[in-house]
């Protein structure tokens, strides 16, 4: 359990470097606010609309398929951690295992979801 | 609970998670709901990181917060200006609604002292080694479960396969 107290330290730090960056820029910029301090940043140009845009759909389907190899990649977890006190048929279990998952890495090659529209 | 800390660190935890929960509920903009909802899945995390669950918290930060998560602010940010709406989450049943709940806490939380008081001091921890959870757990997902965990792979494939069909009929 102590192990974690690294971890607890990090989420800590980490919020209070943020929070104290805020303060401390806080306390040292001057304020003087005007409209066109307002307006989004986008290459000095003017920006068109909000920046609440639609995002591309094609997005969603490569969240989909990251979805499904990221419940892949949990798995591969125990077996990495095992593997020392395993044979090599653990090896062949998991590459079987890809393998599988492999084919629908191929399928989506192949019906053309990867690439860019 | 095995030291006062541990429980001052659960206190933490429950407080942000509850704190958080509420805010998914509760907020006009549904795409700061999600961001709050990733907050309490990761206080979920914590919560088995103090029960010893470390395998069960691996697996809630790269799923729920990793993916799960992501998909949803994706869906959220693919809908037409859902992102920018303000949004009233609850509708004329909310009075309903708060009874409701209010029974099934009740109702849980009787189930749950009268549990505790009837095993309490008669239970003792059967588990194994903290620090060897995943390695256990990987020995038998290779030997004993060896077969579920090649099903796996096929009812992953057959998600994936799906998912493909669904989202390219819905494009054209």
């Amino acid at each position: 359990m102590s192990e974690y107290l690294s971890v607890l330290i990090f989420i800590f730090a980490g919020i209070g470097i943020v929070l104290l960056t805020f303060w401390l820029s806080y306390l040292i910029r001057p304020s003087h606010p005007y409209p066109e301090k307002d307006i989004n940043y986008e290459c000095a140009e003017l920006p068109i609309g909000t920046s609440w845009i639609r995002f591309n759909n094609h997005f969603y389907i490569f969240a989909l398929i990251f979805v499904i190899f990221d419940v892949e990649a949990v798995f591969l977890f125990p077996w990495a951690v095992a593997f020392g006190q395993l044979g090599l048929y653990a090896l062949v279990e998991v590459v079987v295992f890809i393998l599988i998952l492999f084919f629908g890495l191929f399928y989506a090659w192949k019906k053309g979801v990867l690439k860019w529209v | 609970m095995t030291s006062p800390q541990v429980g001052i660190v659960f206190w933490i935890i429950a407080f942000v998670m509850l704190i958080s929960a509420f805010m998914v509920v509760s907020l006009k903009n549904i795409f700061h709901s999600a961001l709050f909802l990733i907050l309490c899945l990761f206080s979920v995390a914590g919560i088995y990181v103090l029960l010893q669950a470390e395998f069960l918290a691996a697996a809630q930060v790269l799923i729920y917060v990793g993916a799960v998560a992501v998909l949803m602010l994706f869906a959220i940010m693919l809908t037409n200006n859902l992102a920018s709406k303000k949004i009233r989450q609850a509708n004329r049943n909310v009075l309903v609604g708060f009874f409701v709940s209010v029974i099934f806490c009740f109702i849980t939380l009787v189930l749950l002292v009268k549990t505790y008081v009837s095993v309490w001091g008669k239970l003792k921890p059967q588990a194994v080694l903290p620090a060897q959870n995943v390695l256990v757990f990987g020995k038998y997902l290779m030997t004993k479960f060896m077969l579920p965990f090649e099903v796996v792979s096929v009812l992953l494939l057959a998600a994936l396969i799906g998912a493909i069909v669904l989202a390219r009929k819905e494009r054209s």
